[in-house]
């Protein structure tokens, strides 16, 4: 096994049978939207999930935990920009503008890690912390433990901040390369793949947010 | 990330695999040791084992056992007594993906335990709940199922499936390796990471093979069980492990045996040279390996008692080893997603020039459309295992009622997958049958473009009927009728696959060979099956036959008729084009009528107990209920079917070796992978070749495809 690093370098095979490129490149669109595709229904059950669970057993009225309603603004609000940022760098990479695209890259990354923090460090509380800013409660107060009107809030905010977090480190793998000279106009499709996949995540958080703050009445429990 | 890869592929870490790889041959021979020693001595002979050596003898021989075969490994490792057989058999070994991997795994599933304990440990958290005792440290729940998902990264890493991408992230190029690795034997790709899809279809249709025997061996000790009534050798626990263990390996075995089959056929029967993600394909693969580890691992923790469907509450009351059933179950889902995904683009972007939708092989179709079913379905039934994981390890509250949560959405979740999966099952087999009839009927197939779209059909309509497993389960009335019509639907798209085998068959001039006759076989057993769906799916019928053996009836006849069958069948007509030589065929014969009449008889006696009051999943029975002579004639009959397949392995084992070298197209086919010698080349196809006319024009002088003007190839490669 000890020679295959060099092995593996010799670059031109003369018969690798390789995709060529432009065939490659629809086949990598096409399996990205897929995938995008097969997560619409893990993100889809979630959402089914949080309508069969949180309404009124009397009723039927559609309910929701009471949550900081300016956290989840502002969280959303900090989301939502990011993907900007990410437009941004997508279409610097396309005219070669490396500085916008690497700033670019950057800005996004830095606003979706503080999304990151306005969800699990504040929203989740993890670390049980308490504090106002102008008036606005800064930490969530709901624990896994609060039975039903937790367990789905958390189950689909988990869900989205891993994506958010993978998302976060591909950006910064895609930095990184960018950086190092990587990618081109005419060849860029890890920072297509990288912004694809960021927008995604954001729109699942367009039919999150709403969801989770605010259809339905705020009930303490359940 | 560059120097981690070059310590993995350096010469030490070659004696380190090599010295865990001894060290396992060693620890398995001290325990066989150790096992035989107290059968002999103290279960036979009765005698009571001095202290000396059960205390010290036995002990340190399994030591000295396991340090030696240890330190021969890790020798062998560095490169030494590579002049003899066991020295050369521990060096490859130890190199393989599984023994990497495995390394893997449990390095990292320890390291994952420690990690969680510690953090729980230093949080001043106690361990409520299931606990696991290893080696005498309690271990939490949650870190135990921290444990085991880390371990799947480990696994992952171990056997080098996620190198070429690892190295991705530092900005390096990596061009797909072809053949064996430097210095390694050809047979030693078949048991490593490798990117070609052949290569990858038959290691999954191996493991496929082996998966399906630890299954098969499960049903086989819990049916001599339920031959009489009374607990004869199992407890309840031990009973309802393996039931549970069997359907859920037997899923994933057909799961891996759908894979075989489209890995190894879709590229060549478009004409392409690989897939579309090589890298990718080799990931579906073996990331199928560590989530059947896992749920067998579970049997040995505990096992678990809720069957493969794992409702919710029961699951969150189960025995620990649920846990790693839900995980395995979990784990195996990124392998239906990516190689399904895998499927579908290659079959868009890579037919060959002229090759439309409708003049693909109609095998195609079946593997496409079961890949729709594979990448969407999925992600439901994975939220639904991961929240029950979650909802034991770490308290979130989502099915158990006592908290407010809601067991039926469990169910719903479970079946919005789990219904469509059996078609996933299904298609490919009903698309082997289709492929084959008209091979072995020399006439065109009655319909093309009925039974592709028909696949599609069911794919769709599977979507819209899965509530039909909830009747009884407190769900509202009107939906009941609502799921009882869709159900009846299904029946449309498969009665036109059915009328068009009858069609095709019709004046055929038939020749019976063992990949006919399965194919018969199938036809026959799928009806059985397909007849008893819709009395099931009919809501006054379905409330007396529930849970009854009748279902267990139902589901082993479509599983049987829509994959086993025709899988059967596809490994004896495929297997001249995978090895190059023909099988047995008074062997094949043999196996084909020992396990067709078994299963029938098998098939009758469950839907019969059924209706006489059987209830399916329980280890006793009442002897008032007169079912004696069918349950025995049952176990029987699967003990037959049994025997049959390990005929079948033997053929295929033997022949591999001793028969003569296969014609090149020895069942005349038009299909093209026929067209080019066997075993395929590397690349499949030197020259591209032309699609001219359609597939299954058999009979006609019409052309399918014009193969392109063969060039010398390239040396060297
Ligand atoms: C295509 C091949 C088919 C396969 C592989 C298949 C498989 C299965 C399986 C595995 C189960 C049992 C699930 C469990 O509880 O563990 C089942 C149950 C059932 N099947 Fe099928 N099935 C097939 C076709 C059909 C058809 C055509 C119908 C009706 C038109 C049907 C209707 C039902 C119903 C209603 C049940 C639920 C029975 C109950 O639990 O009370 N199936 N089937
Ligand atoms: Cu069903």
């Amino acid at each position: 096994m000890s020679s295959v690093v060099a092995e593996t370098h010799h670059a031109h095979e003369v018969h690798s049978h390789e995709l060529p490129w432009p065939q490659q490149l629809r086949a990598n669109r096409i399996g990205l939207w897929l995938f995008m595709f097969s997560e619409v229904f893990l993100f889809a059950a979630l959402l089914v999930a949080r309508f069969v669970l949180w309404n009124d057993p009397e009723t039927g009225a559609i309910t929701r935990p009471e949550l900081s309603q300016e956290l989840g603004l502002l969280t959303t609000v900090v989301l939502l920009l990011s993907s900007f940022f990410m437009n941004r760098a997508e279409t610097a990479m396309e005219v070669g503008d490396r500085k916008r695209f690497l700033n670019g890259l950057l800005t996004t990354a830095i606003l979706g890690t503080l999304f990151f923090i306005g969800v699990v460090f504040m929203e989740w509380n993890i670390f049980g912390l308490s504090g106002t800013l102008f008036g606005i409660e800064l930490f969530g107060h709901l624990k896994p433990s609060d039975g039903v009107i937790s367990g789905i809030f958390f189950a689909m905010t988990g869900m989205h901040a891993i994506h958010v977090l993978s998302g976060i480190i591909f950006i910064l793998i895609v930095w990184n390369n960018g950086r190092k000279g990587h990618y081109s106009p005419e060849k860029h499709w890890g920072v297509e793949a990288c912004a694809i996949y960021w927008h995604y995540v954001d729109v699942v958080w367009v039919f999150y947010y709403p969801a989770l703050y605010l259809i339905g009445t705020a009930v303490h429990s359940m | 990330m560059q120097s981690l890869v070059k310590f993995f592929r350096s010469r030490l870490y070659d004696a380190l695999a090599g010295a865990f790889f001894g060290a396992l041959v060693g620890l398995t021979i001290a325990l066989s040791t150790r096992y035989l020693h107290d059968l002999i001595l103290i279960d036979w002979l009765g005698a009571a084992a001095p202290p000396i050596a059960t205390e010290f003898v036995l002990p340190a021989l399994g030591f000295l056992l396991v340090a030696g075969h240890a330190f021969i490994g890790f020798a062998t490792g560095f490169g030494g007594f590579m002049g003899t057989r066991i020295g050369r058999f521990l060096y490859y070994g130890s190199a393989t993906g599984y023994v990497r991997g495995f390394l893997g795994q449990v390095v990292f599933t320890l390291l994952g335990i420690g990690f969680l304990e510690s953090i729980r440990a230093l949080l001043g958290m106690t361990a409520d709940g299931s606990t696991f005792n290893l080696f005498g440290t309690v271990i939490s729940e949650p870190g135990f199922v921290f444990g085991a998902l880390v371990g799947v990264i480990g696994f992952l890493l171990g056997s080098g499936v996620l190198t070429d991408w690892l190295l991705w992230i530092t900005g390096a190029q990596t061009p797909l390796r072809h053949g064996a690795p430097p210095g390694k034997p050809e047979w030693f790709r078949y048991l490593n990471v490798d990117v070609n899809h052949k290569v990858i279809g038959i290691q999954y249709g191996y493991t496929s093979l082996l998966v399906l025997l630890a299954g098969g061996l499960f049903a086989i000790i819990f049916r001599i069980e339920l031959a009489q009534p009374g607990m004869q050798w199992l407890t309840n626990a031990q009973y309802n492990t393996l039931f549970s263990a069997h359907g859920i390996v037997m899923i994933a075995s057909i799961l891996l045996g759908v894979g075989a089959m489209s890995n190894y056929l879709v590229p060549l029967m478009i004409g392409a040279a690989d897939m579309a993600f090589p890298r990718l394909n080799a990931f579906s693969y073996w990331v199928g390996v560590p989530s059947v580890t896992l749920i067998l691992a579970g049997m040995a923790v505990g096992g678990w008692d809720t069957g493969w469907v794992a409702y919710a509450p029961l699951s969150l009351r189960a025995p620990l080893g649920v846990q790693l059933f839900l995980m395995g179950f979990w784990i195996n889902g990124f392998s239906s997603i990516a190689s399904a995904i895998n499927i579908i683009v290659t079959t868009m972007v890579m037919r060959a020039r002229g090759m439309s939708w409708f003049r693909m092989p109609i095998f195609v179709w079946g593997a496409i459309a079961a890949s729709l079913i594979q990448f969407t379905a999925t992600q439901t039934v994975g939220v639904a295992l991961m929240m029950s994981i979650a909802e034991r390890a770490i308290g979130l509250n989502f099915f158990d009622p006592s908290g407010g949560g809601n067991p039926l959405l469990y169910q719903h979740l479970f079946w919005f997958y789990s219904h469509p999966v059996v078609y996933v099952f299904v298609l490919p087999g009903l698309g082997v049958i289709s492929e084959l009839l008209p091979v072995f009927t020399r006439k065109p197939l009655f319909g093309y473009k009925w039974i592709a779209l028909s696949s599609l059909g069911i794919a769709l309509v599977g979507f819209l009927v899965w509530a039909h497993h909830m009747f009884t389960a407190g769900m509202g009335d009107s939906l009941r009728t609502l799921f009882m019509i869709t159900t009846m639907f299904v029946a449309v798209p498969t009665g036109v696959k059915f009328f068009s085998w009858v069609a095709t068959l019709w004046e055929g001039k038939m020749t019976f060979e063992t990949p006919m006759l399965f194919v018969l076989g199938a036809i026959s057993v799928f009806l059985i099956g397909g007849i008893s769906g819709p009395i099931l799916g009919t809501v006054p019928t379905d409330l007396h036959l529930h849970d009854s053996y009748w279902v267990v009836g139902h589901f082993h006849a479509t599983m049987f008729g829509g994959f086993v069958f025709p899988f059967f069948a596809a490994l004896y007509y495929w297997y001249p084009k995978i090895t190059g030589r023909m099988y047995k065929e008074s062997l094949g014969k043999l196996h084909f009528w020992l396990m067709t009449p078994g299963f029938w008889v098998m098939s009758f006696g469950q839907m019969s107990i059924g209706i006489w009051g059987m209830r399916r999943r329980i280890a006793d029975y009442d002897p008032a209920l007169g079912i004696e002579a069918a349950q025995v004639l049952i176990t029987v009959a699967g003990l037959v079917i049994g025997w049959s397949i390990l005929i079948m392995l033997y053929n295929f084992v033997v022949s591999a070796r001793t028969q003569e070298k296969a014609v090149r197209n020895p069942w005349r086919s038009r299909s093209p992978e026929w067209q080019i010698p066997s075993p395929a080349p590397e690349f499949n196809y030197d020259v591209p070749f032309v699609v001219v006319g359609d597939p299954y024009d058999y009979g006609i002088e019409a052309e399918y495809i014009r193969m392109g003007q063969a060039q010398p190839v390239p040396a060297g490669d």
